[in-house]
């Protein structure tokens, strides 16, 4: 059934086989696993393809906000993290948080690539039996880390992970990745202070300002500015990149690395709907998917 | 008067000790620890103790991401904040997981009494019954508490635990053993039972000797384990005596009435009768006289189940 899906059969096979992965986790403990730039920019039309694919056909889903995610995901998944695909309980992995976890569809076309659940299985997004429930469930998607949905919830989450590695003395690293919208949630806040009363520098938030939330602009809905200078204030090292920029995100996490005594807050700007003309800062694609003919729009304008 | 025991220190005690034998066992607390006791592990495991100061949201949430790292996680607070202040939190981040995290929730019910309706927990147990895959437990007394507390960190999975506030007269005597999702029979009899938990299971032994005097034999089930429900002490009890009195310190809706209310209607019916908070909001005042005005007393049990013998075919 999964294998006879028509548009899949146009998408590359995985670049990095799993077992090459795994093999390279074992053999450099620490040291992040690393992606070529032309592979990565790759992987993010790659990833863009799978998105419109997998909303396409479960005729729902949220397109806008997994695109604009998709070159901070791919710096991630195929450039920083250390993970292991064919041992998604490695204690010692680094975990990825999606806290907005209406961005389902990039975290799971990065899985997928990672070769966490065959590629062909992305196309059962949301539907009866799948694996790939509508918002992240850690309990059925391998690779996931937190279930989430309702916003708001995965800092908090990803302090929990990161409290825990320094009990054990593990280094894994704790990345969680927010929505602006999503700020609006007072939890949020609740976590930011709290990561910063415990000197949590195994932890980076990065957020995606994609200035969209479902109502509209952010700034008319809710306005969260001055954004960087809250985060500033709640005691995070603080930076901004252009989130569709692969250099400029990798640096960020890079330097992140070396911030002793506090957390760090990447804020991302990006565009929501990025890659495809007709969903870029439109929000009614935060939540809609794309016609079979719209889909086909997007796909050539991802070849 | 029954000697009385501190059921939140009970609960303070038992955590220290099973801080000592099990090093994975982690411990939060939103600014509450010398009220829900939870500051005798802080004095002693202050590595394992975290303060999330006055934010419920936020400490389920760092609960959910210690347990699913491998610890055992006990987050405390009172009742009301446990649960209403931080439910989303707590459906999405713990139970949609099935994260090993025990929510012991102090001050539960209208016994808390002069701080008023805003910290009466009255409606706690229905809300944590009806997240799928918790463990609700409300233990009667310190002595229970302190096994339920065991038994809570021996087995994986998300837990509710609800104690109350004051000093509870000592009802689990001698060899008392608690089983989880089993009830325990405090005291035989044929004539009609009351399952009751809380405090309202001393209230109901008193009842039943009253009852006895005159005659009616009153058989006395604790059912600590609010979910899973023992059902087949419940059948049976049905069967045996032909009618059910619930007794609780909880709202009508959704507690240990409904719930057994619901295997009897299908499995057995006989009548029933539930002492339970009606549909309203309590106000300040001492526990013992919020208890009295909300009938939930050994008087009132042995009024209800005179009317309940009399309405038995």
């Amino acid at each position: 059934m999964l294998s006879s899906t028509g548009k899949l059969n146009n998408i590359p096979e995985l670049v990095s086989s799993a077992s090459h992965l795994a093999a390279g986790v074992a053999s450099c403990k620490g040291v992040a696993l690393t992606g070529s730039m032309e592979e990565m920019k790759e992987k993010t039309r790659t990833l863009r393809r799978h998105i419109i694919n997998m909303t396409e056909r479960a005729g729902s889903g949220h397109p806008g906000g997994s695109l604009s995610a998709v070159e901070l995901v791919t710096a991630l998944y195929f450039h920083v993290l250390r993970h292991d695909p064919q041992n998604p309980h490695w204690p010692d992995r680094d975990r990825f948080v999606l806290s907005k976890g209406h961005a389902a569809p990039v975290l799971y076309a990065a899985l997928a690539e990672s070769g966490y659940f065959p590629v062909a299985e992305l196309l059962t997004l949301r539907q009866m039996g799948s694996r790939l429930q509508g918002h992240t469930h850690m309990l059925t998607t391998p690779g996931v880390e937190m279930s989430a949905g309702a916003l708001g919830q995965g800092l908090s989450f990803g302090i929990g992970n990161a409290l825990a590695a320094r009990l054990d003395g593990r280094d894994y690293r704790v990345y969680v990745l927010l929505g602006d919208g999503e700020c609006n949630e007072g939890q949020v806040w609740e976590a930011a202070m709290a990561a910063a009363h415990h000197k949590l520098d195994n932890m980076v938030a990065i957020i995606d300002r994609n200035r969209l939330q479902i109502d509209g602009w952010c700034c008319d809905v809710m306005n969260t500015e001055p954004f960087p200078e809250k985060w500033r204030s709640f005691g995070w090292h603080t930076m901004e990149v252009d989130g569709h920029d692969l250099d400029q995100i990798i640096a960020a996490l890079s330097e992140a690395k070396t911030i002793e005594g506090k957390p760090t807050a990447i804020i991302a700007h990006t565009t929501k709907g990025k890659g495809v003309s007709f969903m870029e800062n439109k929000a009614e694609f935060h939540g809609t998917a794309p016609t079979s003919e719209q889909a086909e729009q997007a796909l050539r304008e991802l070849e | 008067m029954a000697e009385e025991m501190s059921i939140r220190n009970a609960y303070g005690n038992a955590l220290v000790e099973l801080g000592r034998e099990n090093e994975n066992i982690v411990v939060l607390d939103a600014d509450l620890s010398r009220s829900t006791m939870t500051h005798l592990f802080a004095k002693e495991f202050p590595d394992r103790f975290f303060d999330c100061g006055v934010a419920e949201q936020n400490m389920m949430g760092i609960a959910a991401g210690l347990a699913a790292c491998g610890k055992t996680v006990f987050a405390s607070t009172f009742a009301v904040f446990a649960t209403t202040r931080c439910y989303d939190q707590v459906r999405v981040s713990i139970a949609q997981s099935h994260q090993n995290v025990k929510i012991v929730a102090t001050h539960g019910g209208i016994t808390v009494g002069e701080d008023g309706c805003s910290h009466h927990a009255i409606e706690d147990l229905a809300l944590m019954c009806a997240l799928p895959g918790f463990t609700v437990i409300v233990p009667a007394d310190a002595i229970e508490a302190d096994q339920v507390i065991r038994a809570a960190a021996a087995t994986h999975g998300p837990f509710y635990i609800r104690l109350a506030r004051p000093k509870m007269p000592i009802v689990c005597r001698d060899h008392y053993n608690f089983v989880m999702g089993k009830s325990v029979t405090m005291r035989g009899g044929g004539d009609a039972t009351v399952i009751a938990i809380g405090i309202m299971v001393e209230r109901a032994l008193q009842a039943a000797d009253t009852l006895a005097r005159e005659g009616i034999e009153l058989r006395v089930i604790n059912m600590s384990t609010l979910k899973p429900l023992d059902e087949k002490t419940i059948v049976k009890a049905a069967e045996e005596t032909g009618a059910i009195l619930t007794a609780e310190e909880h709202l009508q809706h959704g507690g240990l009435g409904s719930r057994v209310a619901l295997v009897v209607a299908k499995q057995h019916p006989v009548p029933m009768s539930f002492m339970t908070i009606k549909d309203v909001f309590s106000s300040s005042g001492k526990g013992e006289e919020l208890l009295e005005k909300h009938g939930l007393t050994a008087t009132g049990v042995v009024e209800e189940v005179r009317s309940l013998v009399g309405r038995k075919s």
